[in-house]
C-alpha cells in the first residue's frame, strides 16, 4: 500500500479533503486518496496544513457549502482558494 | 475473521452477566461521600462511587438521579452493593431497588450514628460482601450477554476517517449476534438529525428520535449566548481540525456502522427492554455523563474512540479505547487500548480494524485490565436536568 498519502476524502462528492500526515509543507504538491471510490488526487497545498485538518480541494466564495462526508458541514465567510487550509477562520455552522 | 461465540463472564442472579466483579461503596448523596470513601480505605478491593448530588433534587432530575444511582448498583459487573445516606428513607429506597436483582445489597444511614459508627458497620458488611464476591468465578457466556455501549471524545477529524467507523464495523458484524449495543451524544447528532432518523428500524422510532433531539436542541437554544463555539465543538475538537458541530455530527454517526438500525430510543439511563441491538440513548456529549448513563443502563463495556486524546474512564464500566490520531497514539500510549491509525497510511483497512477491536473487547470482557483501569480513571458523573428545590 502507499505511504505517500497526505490527505484522505470521504466521498466523491466533498469538496474538502483531512490531512492525514503530521504537517503539509508549504507549497507541497500533496496525494489525496478518495476512499468512496479508491481515485487519487493532487493538490497543492498553499500553506503549512497540520494532521486532521482540511484542506479545499476547490475555490469558494463567501456563502458556499462545505460538503464532507457527502453531506452539508457548514457554510464558507471568507473566500477560499484551492489548496487553502479550511478551518473556524472561514467556515461557520449553519446550526445554532 | 469468525466472530466470537463466547465469553467468560460472572452471571448474577438475575441472569445477566459482568464481566467485572466489584463491590461498590454507593452514597446516597454527596455528604455521604466522606463516610463511603472511608469505608472503602478499610476494605481493600472496594470501590467508592463518590458523587455530588442526592438532595433536594425533585421531579424528572430527582428521578434521573435515582435511575443512575440505582442503574448503578444494578449493573452485573457489581457483585454486591454497599449503600450509605445521610437518613434512612431515600437510602432504603436505592437499597430495595437493587436488591431486586437479587444480588446482596446492604444499606447504611448516618442520622443518629454519625460518621465512625456508619463507618465501623459498613466496613463490616463490606468485608463480608468482598469475600463473598471474591469467590465468584467466571463461566463461559454466549456472545449475546454482552452489553456494548459507545461514545467518542476529544474527536477530531481523525475519529470521523477511521476510529469511529471502526466502532460502526464491529456494530455491524455484531448485529446478527443479539448482542446489546447502545450509542448516544444527542447535541452531537446536530446537523446529521435526519441521517439518524433514517437509520431507526421503523418510522416510530424515527420518530420518537426527532422528538428527543428537537428537544435537545430546543434547549440548546433557549440557553446559548454564542454559537457555542469551543463548547460544541471543543477548543480540544477545533484544535483537531473540526470546524463545525455538523462536520462532528457526520464523524460521530459512523459509530453506528453502514448497515445497523436502532431499535429504541431510551430516555437518559433507561434499561433497554426490546432485547437484542442497537439503542439511541438521550444523553449529554460530555463524556462522563455518556458513559455513566449507560453504565446506569446496565452495559458492561464500552468502546471510546478518541482523536485529541480523551482519558476518561468509569468506576464500573471498562472503558476500551482507541484512536486513529497517530500523534495521539505516540504522545498518549498509556491512554490507548487500540491503535488504529494504520488505516490513515492505507495499511490497515476498516475490515480488519472492526476485527482488531472485537479482539481487543473480547479480551477485555475475558478480564483484560484496560488502560483506564490501570490508571484510575474512575469518573462517575450524574446529568443533572436543572437546579435543586
Amino acid at each position: 500500500m502507499s505511504n505517500t498519502t497526505d490527505f484522505i476524502v470521504h466521498d466523491k462528492e466533498d469538496n474538502v479533503g483531512v490531512v492525514v500526515v503530521e504537517k503539509t509543507p508549504e507549497n507541497h504538491e500533496c496525494t489525496g486518496w478518495v476512499m468512496e471510490d479508491d481515485s487519487t488526487i493532487k493538490i497543492k497545498a498553499n500553506t503549512s496544513i497540520p494532521l486532521g485538518h482540511k484542506i479545499a480541494l476547490q475555490d469558494f466564495k463567501t456563502g458556499d457549502t462545505i460538503i464532507k462526508y457527502g453531506y452539508d458541514i457548514g457554510k464558507v465567510v471568507q473566500d477560499i482558494k484551492k489548496g487553502d487550509h479550511v478551518h473556524v477562520h472561514n467556515v461557520k455552522t449553519k446550526k445554532w | 475473521m469468525a466472530l466470537p461465540e463466547t465469553f467468560h463472564g460472572y452471571r448474577r442472579e438475575n441472569n445477566r452477566v459482568g464481566i467485572r466483579n466489584h463491590v461498590i461503596i454507593l452514597p446516597v448523596d454527596d455528604i455521604s461521600n466522606a463516610c463511603a470513601e472511608a469505608v472503602a480505605n478499610n476494605i481493600k478491593g472496594t470501590v467508592a462511587i463518590p458523587h455530588s448530588y442526592g438532595r433536594l433534587q425533585f421531579g424528572a432530575d430527582l428521578e434521573l438521579f435515582f435511575r443512575t444511582i440505582i442503574g448503578t448498583g444494578k449493573n452485573p459487573n457489581v457483585a454486591a452493593v454497599v449503600v450509605i445516606g445521610i437518613e434512612p428513607k431515600w437510602t432504603q429506597r436505592v437499597v430495595d431497588e437493587i436488591a431486586k436483582t437479587g444480588k446482596p445489597v446492604e444499606g447504611f444511614y448516618i442520622e443518629r450514628h454519625g460518621d465512625i459508627e456508619t463507618t465501623m458497620k459498613a466496613s463490616r458488611k463490606a468485608k463480608e460482601f468482598l469475600q463473598w464476591a471474591s469467590e465468584k468465578t467466571r463461566e463461559e457466556c454466549p456472545i449475546s450477554d454482552l452489553w456494548i455501549s459507545t461514545k467518542c471524545g476529544e474527536s477530531d477529524t481523525t475519529s470521523g476517517l477511521a476510529s469511529c467507523p471502526t466502532v460502526g464495523n464491529m456494530f455491524d458484524k455484531l448485529d446478527s449476534k443479539n448482542v446489546h449495543m447502545c450509542f448516544g451524544e444527542t447535541s452531537e447528532i446536530t446537523g446529521a438529525e435526519t441521517v439518524c432518523e433514517a437509520r431507526a428500524k421503523s418510522p416510530e422510532v424515527g420518530k420518537k428520535f426527532m422528538k428527543t433531539w428537537n428537544e435537545y436542541n430546543d434547549f440548546i437554544l433557549a440557553n446559548k449566548t454564542n454559537d457555542l463555539s469551543e463548547s460544541q465543538p471543543t477548543a480540544g475538537n477545533i484544535a483537531g481540525g473540526l470546524t463545525t458541530i455538523e462536520e462532528k455530527a457526520f464523524g460521530n454517526m459512523q459509530k453506528i456502522g453502514k448497515t445497523i438500525k436502532y431499535i429504541d430510543v431510551l430516555e437518559p439511563a433507561e434499561e433497554p427492554s426490546k432485547g437484542g441491538g442497537l439503542y439511541f440513548m438521550d444523553t449529554s456529549s460530555a463524556a462522563a455523563e455518556c458513559v455513566t448513563l449507560q453504565a446506569a443502563a446496565g452495559f458492561v463495556v464500552h468502546l471510546f474512540p478518541t482523536g485529541q486524546g480523551n482519558i476518561i474512564g468509569n468506576p464500573i464500566e471498562p472503558v476500551i479505547k482507541l484512536t486513529a490520531n497517530p500523534l495521539t497514539a505516540r504522545t498518549m500510549s498509556e491512554h490507548i487500548d487500540l491503535d488504529v491509525s494504520a488505516i490513515l497510511r492505507r495499511e490497515m483497512n476498516m475490515n480488519e480494524a472492526g476485527d482488531a477491536l472485537i479482539k481487543e473487547t473480547m479480551r477485555v470482557a475475558n478480564g483484560r485490565i484496560t488502560c483506564a483501569e490501570a490508571l484510575g480513571h474512575k469518573e462517575f458523573v450524574i446529568t443533572k436536568l436543572y437546579r435543586s428545590a
